[in-house]
């Protein structure tokens, strides 16, 4: 098992912590994993991405990922301001945080995924800065569509990573992200 | 300890704090790294016994870290880019003094204009200077680069600093998983710190003196003798850390699948893993291809490399820096390691990536298969600086700078 994984987002969503997170899950699971930004320049609202990479072996590559197996999209508008499609292999798969279900990819037939990861995080009242956080809950998303990484330890690396009350509202957003993540486009 | 998801700024943090890191110095603005950053958090928390010191430039960063390391405990400060530059005429003077000492250097580009990417020309611009140099492919090697520096540092045998270089962002800032052994563990390992001398307030050495004009020139005779010695001793920590902790590199280089391999790649840092992958890519395409890996810069690796390479049929060596006027870096000092034989073999040096250019894997295959096609189409090549272009300039300017000159 080899995947690379890029996370779409605005800076200041949690893109390059997503990812960390994921990483840390993976090695939680005896997995070898990696996990770095995109290294530019980044300002809060703009598009950033990240990535990871997850495998049974040790990794050597470090270069960046131009055509990942799944891609995970903070943001549904990012659609309109970067070729998501075009990072995300032709039979890859995308996630998105998007209260619509109908986004439509016309560049392509990636298999497209939706969960309302602002919704999720309003009812929990994760709200960082004026924002919702939706990093935790497209990671939940995730474990249900891979199955890579498992939900449990998605969960035990958030409380890690966060303890107390932050911790648990961000592993019930993941929790409750993997339940209702569905097929979605048209 | 189980194993941790690290950057490889927090993994050299942790290595130097297991290495019971008695004095920190550091000055706190760009270009410093999250190492002193993690190491004073680390401090200020009394999770580590060390004093900060907080300077006014890099330049003073190394000399309080000299001062502090003449004075007998174990000091370490972090650099990159253009605060390893300010500080360069201290890096003269701490090899000079022959004190034990250990930096880590995040390899990033010199401006101008300003980059802040992975590039080597920063590290490789102190190869002169007495200290020793190695360079790390991932962020378990460059823990465990780092809890070594001091025990080969503090080798009667070298009593020479010691610089560990990590690739910036694409270590710096990269989490991956590091296995760190405990602390009883690495104290039973690394000896009692040992120096040539120790300055107190008792003692009466002078330090930075001047000397006869043959002094000095004997004085210079034995680093050049120190670092002739490291290179047992770098193999020596090298194998003991292996057989205590479970991982060896294989000393001065790392030799991958040249077994029996026609050609052979040269490369030093993290670009050296997607090399690999490149190798592997190749094998399975039926090419006789094996990778050497520099780890350390000074000394150089000339026994391996001639070990190695000695009667390959073809070396293409890969350089993130350059010497202006000349060559890339590994390229020069490969071809000086091979004296005669350079002359059997076909060579290329490739100098690509600089400023932090991406260089995947699967290019890497490239460059590589087409050198290899040529060798065999046309018998030798001899090709010293080949400019690997980034993507979008391949078609308006030659590889060749030679050939825009004419």
């Amino acid at each position: 098992m080899y995947v690379e994984i890029i996370f779409h987002g605005r800076g200041g969503q949690g893109a390059v912590t997503a990812a960390n997170v994921l990483a840390g899950a993976a090695v939680r699971e005896g997995k070898w994993s990696q996990a770095f930004p995109h290294f530019g320049a980044e300002r809060r609202g703009a598009p950033v991405r990240a990535y990871a990479r997850i495998s049974d072996e040790p990794i050597s590559r470090h270069s960046q990922i131009y055509a990942a197996d799944i891609a995970v999209v903070l943001d549904d508008k990012l659609f309109e301001l970067v070729d998501i499609v075009s990072t995300v292999k032709k039979d890859g798969v995308i996630i998105v945080n998007t209260a619509e279900q109908k986004i439509d990819l016309d560049k392509g037939k990636r298999n497209l995924y939706c969960v309302d990861a602002v919704s999720i995080a309003k009812e929990l009242g994760l709200i960082v800065a004026g924002w919702p956080v939706v990093n935790t809950a497209m990671l939940g998303a995730f474990s249900a569509l891979t199955g890579i990484v498992s939900l449990e330890s998605i969960v035990e690396e958030i409380k890690a990573n966060w303890p107390g009350k932050t911790g648990e509202a961000n592993a019930e957003a993941a929790r409750r992200a993997y339940k209702l993540v569905s097929k979605c486009g048209v | 300890m189980p194993v941790k998801t690290l950057t490889g700024n927090k993994a050299v943090a942790y290595a130097a704090r297991l290495a019971r890191v008695k004095v920190v110095s550091a000055y706190p603005i760009t270009p410093q790294t999250t190492i002193v950053e993690t190491l004073a958090s680390m401090i200020e928390h009394g999770e580590m016994d060390a004093k900060m010191i907080r300077v006014e430039s890099e330049h003073s960063a190394l000399a309080a870290a000299l001062g502090a390391a003449s004075a007998g405990v174990r000091a370490f400060t972090a650099t990159s880019s253009h605060g390893l530059l300010y500080m360069h005429e201290v890096v003269w003077w701490t090899a000079g003094a022959r004190v034990p000492l250990v930096m880590a250097i995040v390899t990033r580009a010199i401006g101008p204009p300003w980059n802040i990417h992975v590039d080597h020309q920063d590290i490789w611009d102190q190869r002169d200077s007495g200290w020793l140099i190695s360079i790390a492919e991932s962020n378990q090697e460059v823990f465990d680069l780092t809890v070594q520096a001091f025990r080969i540092s503090e080798d009667e045998r070298v009593y020479l600093p010691m610089m560990v270089g990590l690739d910036g962002f694409i270590l710096s800032h990269t989490v991956a998983p590091v296995d760190m052994p405990e602390q009883h563990e690495i104290d039973e390992w690394l000896p009692e710190r040992k120096q040539p001398y120790v300055i107190t307030p008792e003692t009466q050495y002078v330090m930075g003196n001047l000397a006869t004009d043959e002094d000095y020139y004997m004085m210079r005779y034995s680093i050049q003798a120190a670092m002739e010695a490291a290179k047992d001793v770098i193999k020596e920590v090298d194998k003991s850390f292996g057989e205590n902790f479970g991982r060896s590199y294989g000393g001065l280089v790392e030799r991958y699948r040249v077994e029996d391999a026609k050609y052979h790649v040269i490369v030093a840092g993290s670009w050296a893993g997607d090399a690999k992958e490149a190798v592997n890519i190749l094998r399975d395409e039926g090419y006789p291809v094996g990778l050497l890996r520099v780890r350390f810069f000074r000394p150089w690796p000339t026994e391996d490399i001639v070990d190695v390479v000695g009667s390959s049929k073809g070396v293409i060596t890969f350089d993130r820096s350059v010497s202006f006027g000349a060559r890339g870096h590994l390229f020069m000092e490969t071809i000086s390691s091979l004296g005669p034989l350079a002359g059997k073999l076909s060579v290329r040096g490739v100098i690509a990536g600089l400023g932090g250019v991406d260089v995947p894997a699967e290019e890497f295959a490239m460059v590589i298969r087409e050198f290899i096609d040529e060798v065999e189409r046309e018998g030798q090549v001899y090709d010293p600086a080949y400019w690997h272009l980034p993507s979008q300039y391949r078609d308006m300017y030659p590889s060749r700078v030679e050939e825009v000159v004419r």
